[in-house]
């Protein structure tokens, strides 16, 4: 059984951030939701309570950014650039401040529905100049995930994991690289964030129908390796097939895509992830299995791949880890 | 840097100067000079402690957006002297008022008039809408609304510094229809950010027109002063009152001094463009012969010849 660990950013965040008079942490009404509840009662010189107005909270983070202070701005992710995209722009991403961005909620991981669903935040940040993009997929990532932001010389966008996370990793994320998690040579795939997760839990089924599969799981969109990841895709026969909790546009499906494309990779794409749909609110798994997001919408990914039938359901995967939706690691119930 | 004019002489001369380049390039910002000259004379030539500028009199070309892979990358604000804590900055919040500002920076010595001859030209930093790296800039503040956010997070930081120079912003009325204004003073004020300043330039114009046409934004003072901050009224043509309202007690507050405009003020013919002053392009010879014979009467100087 996997460890769950509970609340990893609130301890990480506070070890790394207490006493470093340059780091601000910011939050914007979602303090306890964001694990920084604690941090702001133990260490309040160094908070910053900037209300539900996130405009002016981007932009007085890049004043903060040109007076020297690494700003840590909390909120859920899709409040940080949907409304206030200009001041991310102008104020942070072009004179590459180091703020960094923590963005809580990444994709489906809220029951709080679209407005509270961050689904094409990578897709935006790809596309945004000086941006560095991180997303943690595991408790080692969460608590290393300050570290690896704050040695970026620029804005650094990361998707947040919070509450009872897995513990799926022992090392701490290396800014640049990527996770090889089995070292297969007919398909490759290709994860992150909570989808590396379901791929682990079809490992064995795979394994099992004679499959032998390559894994990477990214916690570094951008910069990305491009050279590893040929390198991994001419390790494979068959092709390649992306899981992520996010559309399949501008993500990590699009990033293999093109990395493919300009090296005139001739193998097959399978794209998974949201198919150019909004989601709704409801739990972690059922939106994951609804949307197909998860283990078993892997498998049929591979066998769209390989154009054959494994007939693995779902009692062969490994067990899905139900979150409850009202839980004492959780402020509130999204 | 000593002040060798006046203040008066600096707002006539930057009148004279945007005049003078809105003619040879058939339009230009003219209505942002008749009712800016006097505050930004007033910041740049008595009020700002500034240093000596550290980059080049005649601006160098454009070299680049801010990039990992652009390490020597500068904002113009070397034009407004180092960075220091002592010393005060400022932000031009309404970036469209740059042609005022760049004519600013010459009647104060801090550029040469060659720069103005820069302005607007492919591959020049001396932009029309002032870019970060233009000269007298350190932000982008093209998008309206974000200057005043921007610089209370500077101000509160180099409070937090100990740093005893003053953040300075020159905003534009149009600014406060943008919600973010609204969220800046609340926040400035609510965390006593009292080392935060800004002189607003009250036109009552927009791009379409009259803002009372457009959106009309009511009692601005009153506004100010809900949302936390202080305000205080003052004919932003009379520099006596400009200098006497800095006194206004503002601790643990922005003080925001609300400069009333006449966007014709020293040009009166251009009462004739009334209500699109926004950006002044002339639509006949006939109309630029005309402007450009009794607006030059106004300041006291010759016509421009802008046949050649």
């Amino acid at each position: 059984m996997v460890e769950m660990v509970s609340r990893p950013y609130a301890k990480s965040f506070e070890k790394f951030a207490a006493g470093n008079p340059d780091i601000i942490c910011m939050s914007a009404d979602l303090t306890s939701s964001c694990e920084i509840d604690g941090f702001r009662d133990r260490h309040p010189d160094q908070f910053l309570s900037m209300g539900m107005a996130e405009q002016n909270m981007l932009s007085f983070a890049g004043g903060l950014g040109l007076a020297g202070f690494r700003p840590f701005i909390h909120t859920f992710g899709v409040f940080m650039y949907r409304r206030p995209y200009d001041q991310l722009m102008a104020s942070i991403a072009y004179p590459r401040r180091k703020v960094r961005l923590m963005g809580f909620l990444p994709g489906v991981t809220t029951p709080g529905g679209m407005t509270h669903q961050s689904i094409e935040d990578i897709s935006v940040m790809r596309s945004i100049p000086n941006m560095t993009i991180l997303e943690t997929g595991d408790a080692t990532e969460v608590e290393s995930i300050c570290e690896a932001a704050d040695s970026i010389d620029g804005p650094v966008w990361c998707r947040v994991l919070r509450g009872s996370v897995p513990r799926l990793f022992d090392t701490p994320i290396k800014v640049g690289e990527m996770r090889e998690l089995s070292s297969g040579d007919d398909i490759l795939v290709v994860t992150s964030g909570i989808c590396t997760e379901e791929a682990m839990r079809a490992r064995s089924a795979l394994s099992d129908a004679g499959l032998s599969i390559r894994h990477l799981h990214l916690h570094t969109i951008k910069p990305f390796d491009h050279k590893a990841l040929l390198d991994h895709i001419g390790s494979v026969k068959h092709g390649v097939v992306t899981l992520e909790n996010h559309v399949t546009e501008g993500g990590i499906g699009s990033l293999v895509a093109e990395t493919m494309a300009d090296a005139g990779v001739g193998k097959r794409l399978i794209r998974l992830g949201l198919k150019d749909t909004y989601a709704h609110g409801g739990s972690r798994a059922y939106l994951m299995r609804f949307y197909g997001l998860d283990a078993l919408a892997l498998v049929r990914g591979i066998e769209d791949l390989m154009g054959a039938e494994f007939n693995i359901t779902e009692e062969d995967l490994d067990a899905a880890r139900v979150d409850e939706v009202h839980s004492l690691v959780k402020a509130e119930a999204l | 840097m000593r002040n060798e004019k006046t203040t008066q002489d600096v707002a006539l001369g930057i009148r004279r100067r945007v005049f003078e380049h809105s003619m040879r390039n058939n339009g230009g910002y003219l209505s942002q000079a008749c009712s800016a000259a006097e505050q930004l004379a007033w910041l740049y030539n008595e009020e700002l402690n500034l240093g000596d500028p550290t980059l080049p009199m005649i601006p160098k070309p454009f070299e680049g957006v801010p990039s990992p892979n652009n390490p020597d990358y500068h904002t113009g604000a070397g034009y407004n002297g180092p960075a220091e804590p002592e010393l005060d900055r400022l932000f031009i919040a309404p970036a469209h008022y740059a042609l005022v500002a760049y004519a600013t920076l010459i009647e104060v010595g801090r550029m040469a008039p060659e720069g103005l001859e820069m302005f607007n030209k492919d591959g020049s930093s001396v932009e029309m809408i002032g870019a970060e790296h233009s000269p007298g800039m350190e932000v982008h503040n093209g998008t309206l609304g974000i200057g005043f956010s921007t610089a209370a997070g500077l101000a509160w930081g180099r409070k937090k510094r100990g740093e005893t120079g003053r953040t300075w912003v020159f905003m534009s009325d149009g600014e406060v229809q943008e919600g973010q204004t609204w969220e800046a003073i609340a926040a400035a004020s609510y965390h006593n950010v009292d080392n935060l300043y800004a002189i607003m330039d009250v036109n009552r114009q927009q791009c379409d027109g009259a803002m009372s046409s457009v959106m009309d934004v009511g009692d601005i003072k009153a506004k100010i002063e809900d949302f936390g901050g202080v305000a205080v009224w003052v004919d932003g043509h009379n520099l006596d009152e400009i200098r006497e309202a800095l006194k206004t007690p503002h601790r643990g507050k922005p003080l925001i001094i609300l400069a009333n405009t006449s966007p014709f003020r020293g040009m009166p013919t251009l009462q004739l463009r009334f209500p699109r002053l926004h950006y002044v392009r002339f639509k006949s010879e006939e109309e630029r012969s005309k402007m450009n014979t009794e607006i030059a009467k106004s300041l006291g100087v010759a016509p421009v010849d802008y046949s050649h």
